[in-house]
């Protein structure tokens, strides 16, 4: 006899994705259909896509979707969560849509602490338009619009939005994880179910950055890929958990009535 | 301007618009400040909350349109408002509303530009709203009020018509009808129509999944999605043409004007007829559809029309389309926050030009030299190398 | 015996199995898939732990594991 102990989960649905070889977005995508599936949301959440590599998440995910503008999802995530509170609402995007041309969007939806959880992968590189230059793409890295490496005194740092999201007050959850290994995909499941959590049971704002390969854009082998995130990625962007104001209850100031008509909508998460 | 039950008040005309929406059912408004519609958001972060709706001042306006979308996905009822280089901002949202069939509804109280402009009114952005104002082919069904009436009452009209659609709706008033205080019935003017939503996501409870995308990426999904698209602003074109007549039925000249130009072009025509010169008011109240069918029967019978708009001639070119080389369509207007005053829209209804005097053309000339300062040559052509990164010729 | 099925048609054949399988029970396969993919198979089943390490790691989901235990306590959980 025997009995299944790994499988397809429920809501990712059953196709062959567009993503490359070796490409991570396929796990990060598992993780979060078997978080859907945890925390019992796949009849109320809706998923917003971004632009880049995983537009096309609404093929591969059983929940309602809807496809946002270039950087926008957070501001139609705002949208959705607002009209429906009741809903469960995730982004889902990349380095360019989060953290470049959506970076506006990204850090007020924080700042107000919207309850809405947000998958960020970051691979340095934009992968579906070829390889070009990401917000955080690694000094020195070579793309195809920094042909001589990223430099620091042109293109800037890579952006840890990690460390960002950790700094602001609507923020109660930021955590970076990788998936180049089995350990580090436990740990990516662990920190993804977290962030579910802080919306289901705390309405809050949960931030998950996921270090992620394209072994496209690197040119090199999956496994190549997956030692250089772990080498040269994790160097640039530590991994670990910035921040989380759900472990132990905040503590609320005295309520006034002032304090809850200006306090954020989902006042009992207010850190202070 | 409409008679029915309820107590006239005084009201501003983006208050006015602000109630109407609310009393149409709008629940959500998304929006950023900028002057001439301040008092929009002003007034909805008060009155929202009152009937459980949501208010919240974005980021940005291009927050604020993807968050009408992210509202109107739920299939609540959602507006913004801006003002012109606001509502420039918000075009790929509202090209993605479009393609997306989402319902929903934009005020635009128009301020002069181009670039930051002013905050005086114009009707400037006509093109822009007419033509899609986006990337992609596509249209916004476009409504211009020329009352605080007509503000308050369209919310009513763009909701039932963006649901019935499926598609944005526009409404392009301009800063004097968002500023301007006049009497007002603030009661529905009819039922509350609404129309089934299929598409709605609200959690996939008993039903499949849903999405709500505007990109096409197989095969010719895009290309099919257009003709589709075509097919519904056809039906629109051929249902949804509004317009409002006055005096047109023994008419020699015609006076095509809508919004304030139209108000301004009302007290033209009553002189006008004073002075025995049969004159009368064609007003396009749909800018898109344009009023087309019904201008050229009107035609038949008017052989001379004269456009009045606040810009440099915009609407003028659809009216000269519609009306084809036969007709004799003049074009009076004035930018950047001028006014066409009835005094000017009479005298070029008499076919004589306006004399300012010559304090005004001075004034006019002294800017084109300011400005085109380059105009005759002073500006000189000189050759660079194309090598070196400044433009800078050759040591 | 504990076993894993692979679907050979979602394989894309990254490998990142191989890595992971601490035991070698999963190897490259010679045949291309439909997608012209080289999809992986499995060997030596006699050595497989069940760990699931190789389902963890796949970007496609292409793996499913089953654990061999000893009673079956139910008929109607017994898998195929």
């Amino acid at each position: 006899m025997s009995k299944v102990i790994f499988e397809r989960p429920r809501y990712l649905c059953d196709k062959v994705t567009h993503y490359c070889a070796g490409c991570t977005h396929g796990t990060a995508h598992r993780l979060v259909a078997e978080a859907i599936e945890h925390f019992g949301v796949g009849e109320k959440a809706v998923a917003v896509a971004p632009a880049g590599c995983s537009v096309m998440l609404y093929k591969y995910f059983d929940v309602d979707s809807v496809e946002a503008p270039h950087g926008r999802a957070l501001a139609v995530g705002t949208g959705i969560k607002r009209a429906r509170p009741d809903l469960f609402v995730f982004t889902y995007q990349g380095d360019g849509d989060l953290a470049s041309i959506g970076l506006c969007e990204t850090m007020h939806a924080a700042n107000r602490g919207e309850g809405i959880t947000v998958i960020y992968v970051n691979n340095a590189v934009y992968g579906m338009t070829g390889g070009q230059m990401a917000p955080t793409t690694l000094l020195g890295q070579r793309t195809t619009t920094t042909p001589a490496g990223r430099k620091h005194d042109n293109e800037g740092h890579p952006l840890k939005m990690a460390e960002m999201m950790a700094t602001l007050e609507g923020v109660l959850y930021s955590e970076r994880v990788a998936l180049y290994d089995p350990k580090q995909i436990r740990r990516a499941r662990k920190a993804i179910f977290h962030a579910f959590e802080v919306q289901t049971k705390h309405n809050g704002f949960g931030f998950v950055e996921v270090l992620s390969a394209c072994p496209t854009n690197l040119h090199l082998s999956p496994v190549q890929s997956q030692k250089w995130v772990e080498n040269e990625m994790c160097a640039a962007f530590p991994l670990g958990l910035y921040k989380d104001v759900t472990a132990k209850p905040p503590e609320l100031p005295a309520a006034t009535p002032e304090a809850e008509v200006n306090g954020v909508s989902q006042g009992t998460c207010h850190a202070v | 301007m409409g008679e029915r039950g309820g107590k006239r008040v005084l009201e501003k005309g983006n208050v006015a618009m602000a109630e109407g929406a609310v009393q149409a059912g709008c629940r959500c408004y998304f929006g950023y400040p900028i002057t001439p519609q301040n008092e929009v958001p002003e007034y909805l972060s008060k009155r929202l909350p009152e009937v459980g709706g949501v208010f919240l001042q974005a980021e940005s306006e291009i927050a604020s349109i993807n968050m009408v979308l992210g509202a109107v996905s739920t299939g609540v009822r959602a507006m913004t408002s801006s003002s012109s280089p606001g509502i420039s901002l918000m075009q790929e949202g509202i090209s993605f509303l479009a393609g997306s069939q989402l319902p929903a509804l934009i005020v635009n109280v128009q301020r002069c530009g181009p670039g930051l402009g002013g905050i005086k009114t114009t009707q400037g952005d006509y093109y822009q709203a007419t033509r899609g104002g986006g990337h992609g082919d596509y249209r916004t069904l476009v409504l211009a009020p020329w009352s605080v009436q007509e503000m308050f009452d369209f919310p009513f009209l763009a909701f039932e018509l963006a649901e019935k659609y499926r598609n944005p709706v526009l409404m392009l008033p301009d800063a004097v009808l968002g500023q301007m205080k006049d009497a007002v019935v603030m009661t529905p003017p009819g039922p509350i129509i609404t129309y089934e939503k299929d598409y709605v996501l609200d959690g996939a409870k008993g039903r499949p999944a849903r999405n709500i995308r505007s990109m096409y990426l197989e095969d010719d999904d895009q290309e099919l999605l257009n003709y589709a698209l075509r097919t519904k602003y056809e039906i629109m074109e051929a249902n949804e043409q509004r317009h409002e007549e006055t005096e047109t039925d023994d008419a020699e000249v015609v006076i095509v004007a809508y919004g304030t130009a139209a108000r301004l072009a009302l007290s033209a025509m009553q002189q006008a007829r004073e002075e025995g010169l049969r004159v009368g008011l064609f007003r396009p109240v749909t800018l898109w559809p344009f009023p087309a069918k019904a201008l050229r029967a009107l035609a038949r019978r008017v052989k001379r029309f004269l456009v009045v708009e606040m810009n440099l001639g915009q609407m003028v070119d659809d009216v000269r389309a519609v009306l084809g080389p036969e007709v004799e369509v003049d074009f009076f207007g004035r930018p950047g926050g001028g006014m066409p005053t009835p005094r000017e829209i009479l005298a070029h209804l008499h076919g004589r030009g306006v004399d300012k005097g010559n304090e005004w053309a001075d004034k006019v000339d002294a800017a084109v030299d300011h400005y085109v300062w380059w105009r005759e040559g002073v500006l000189q052509p000189r050759e660079v190398s194309p090598v070196g990164h400044k433009g800078v010729a050759d040591e | 015996m504990n076993t894993i099925i692979i679907d050979t048609e979602r394989c894309k054949g990254c490998y990142l199995c191989i890595e992971a399988c601490p035991k070698n029970c999963i190897e490259q396969n010679g045949r291309p898939n439909a997608s012209g993919n080289y999809p992986v198979q499995f060997v030596l089943a006699s050595e497989c732990i069940a760990c699931a390490l190789c389902a963890l790691v796949c970007p496609d989901v292409a793996i499913t594991v089953f654990r061999h235990v000893k009673e079956a306590k139910t008929a109607d959980t017994a898998m195929a």
